[in-house]
């Protein structure tokens, strides 16, 4: 008794199936056929010697380095800010958080985890503006802010991640330690957090991939062309997706060519490890808050 | 014991720094706009064109622009990613559901601006054969790729609804010889609906903040677009595309009251999602 509609129902979905795997195979290898290529000793540090390179002792021209060098500086000052933050608001709304409040902030929080990233920018441009008037020709755009603006964008989710975490460790494991007389900030600090420690990494880790990916909120913050490699906090960077995208457009030729698509794989290659060692890590799904 | 005080100190302290934060943002795009709203009235730049020759900054294309996007988009990506999802929950073999929901989430990891470059020399080159040629870089082309980009954030969702359903009435369903794909459409979809419309409403999210993609592939003409086929600017595109190079100048407060638009609509989607989740039904 199967009516037409039934068995179109059937056939579009094995064509849908189908349709999505092709389009991210066909994706995944043009994007290799085309940047394979370009992975020659002097994709990463053009005609510098490494060495010199990575003391800083030469500036590399035609490399990757100094991009990679800004991703990884990113990531580092970005997540070194939200971090703490991040995992601390979660222990307050797992932990502490009660009735109104906890509904309040957490609608707060999912507002601010669905804000678009170049609003998130855009916020970080305008503290920018705000320090500049405040003291004339010092602050700009930069490193620092740019961080910052990453870090924020990363918060909601570290938050909640660490919130779910905690939330879901077995009430049978929860309620000992405070049976046995321990505090509430000993339970959480001995109990608690090592039991939910697996989620709350595997988050910190797909937030660090945001970090890397994320070009919307660079852009706005000091993401330039060409800058070098960053030695101060208060300086413009170069990015690896920023200069995938700016090269997209700007390229000079073939060759330019062939290293954006390198770079784009080895973007590709830096969000996926770090995505799969997310997925090791995580038991329970919650990475598509992050990717919304 | 100080210690302990401090600590816990610090666990509120962060979670309501990151609230303050949050709405202070607001506060301060309001503040950073409010001269351009004073010229005019938010009616006058909702619905003014732009052409700042003329002293107009109205971002009516580009909100319209940023509408029809993420509406065609989703014409694209939601009957795609239902039918992927039905394959995860039921109709395919249990070992390709695996592998299809595993693809699926690292479709999720793969960073926007890959995709938006791979299109830039894809899918553009094809998209100048369709209709009167042109550029390639429409509003149908970033529709494409940005149903691509939201597909796995619906298919996930999806698939977690679709997997609430209480096994009880499945069994019922099997009892009485329901085919896999009359257990979907009479048993699951039904069920699940609450958390379908949950998925929707968050791929239009994606869609509507995204920047990237229609920033590398929409061309960001700033004329309303008159088809799918032209040229468009967005409003995140909007925002990205202006110079910080003169802070005063009515443009560049244009892009904080874009700011405040994308705002609004990221909050009101937020408390509908709110809404839909208090009732659930499944």
């Amino acid at each position: 008794m199967k009516s037409w509609f039934e068995k179109a129902v059937l056939v579009f979905s094995w064509f849908s199936g189908l349709l999505l795997i092709t389009t991210v195979a066909l994706l995944l290898g043009y994007l290799f056929q085309r940047g394979l290529g370009g992975f020659r000793q002097d994709l990463i540090f053009g005609t510098t010697a490494p060495l010199d390179a990575i003391l800083l002792r030469r500036q590399v021209f035609d490399g990757l380095f100094p991009a990679i060098a800004g991703t990884l500086a990113l990531i580092f000052l970005a997540m070194g800010a939200a971090i703490p933050i991040g995992i601390g608001g979660g222990i307050y709304m797992a932990e502490y958080a009660q009735g109104r409040v906890k509904t309040i902030l957490s609608l707060i929080f999912d507002i601010l985890a669905a804000i678009p990233s170049i609003v998130i920018g855009l916020a970080g441009l305008a503290l920018a503006i705000f320090l500049h008037h405040r003291f004339p020709g010092r602050i700009a755009p930069c490193l620092l802010i740019a961080a910052l603006s990453l870090a924020f964008l990363v918060l909601p989710y570290l938050i909640r991640t660490t919130q779910n975490a905690l939330e879901g460790v077995d009430p049978l494991i929860r309620n000992t330690a405070p049976a046995l007389g321990a505090s509430r900030l000993q339970n959480i600090r001995y109990v608690l957090l090592p039991a939910a420690l697996p989620d709350i990494a595997g988050g910190v880790i797909l937030a660090t991939g945001r970090c890397a990916e994320d070009t919307a909120v660079i852009m706005l913050t000091g993401a330039v062309a060409s800058a070098g490699v960053p030695k101060t906090l208060f300086g413009q960077f170069e990015a690896l997706p920023f200069y995938i995208y700016y090269t997209a457009s700007q390229y000079s030729g073939p060759e330019e060519l062939t290293r954006c698509y390198s770079a784009a794989i080895v973007l590709l290659l830096i969000c996926s490890m770090l995505f799969f060692l997310a997925s090791l890590l995580q038991r329970r799904l919650c990475h598509f808050l992050l990717y919304r | 014991m100080n210690f302990a005080r401090v600590t816990e100190r610090f666990f509120s302290l962060a979670a309501w720094s990151a609230a303050l934060l949050t709405s202070t943002i607001l506060v301060l795009f309001l503040y950073l706009g409010l001269p351009l709203l004073e010229n005019g009235g938010l009616e006058t730049i909702l619905s003014a064109p732009w052409q700042p020759e003329q002293g107009l900054y109205g971002i009516r294309s580009m909100l319209e622009t940023t509408l029809l996007l993420a509406l065609t988009s989703l014409v694209i990506s939601v009957p795609v990613s239902l039918g992927c999802a039905f394959l995860i929950t039921t109709l395919a073999p249990v070992r390709l559901r695996r592998i299809l929901l595993v693809i699926t989430r690292y479709m999720s990891g793969i960073p926007t601006v890959v995709y938006g470059f791979v299109a830039l020399f894809v899918l553009v080159p094809m998209m100048r054969t369709v209709g009167d040629g042109g550029s390639g870089l429409s509003i149908l082309t970033v529709a494409l790729v940005l149903g691509l980009l939201v597909a796995p954030t619906m298919i996930i969702f999806f698939t977690a609804a679709m997997q609430r359903v209480p096994a009880g009435f499945l069994l019922a369903a099997d009892a009485l010889g329901a085919s896999p794909v009359q257990k979907l459409l009479y048993i699951i979809v039904p069920q699940a609906w609450p958390g379908l419309l949950s998925g929707i409403l968050l791929g239009l999210g994606r869609a509507l903040g995204d920047t990237m993609i229609s920033l590398m592939l929409a061309g960001n003409a700033v004329a309303e677009p008159e088809s799918i086929l032209d040229s468009a600017r967005t409003l995140t595109a909007h925002i990205g595309l202006v110079m910080a190079t003169d802070v005063d100048s009515m443009q560049f407060k244009s892009i904080f009251v874009c700011g405040i638009v994308l705002y609004v609509m990221t909050t009101i989607l937020v408390l509908l999602l709110r809404f839909l989740d208090t009732k659930k039904i499944v």
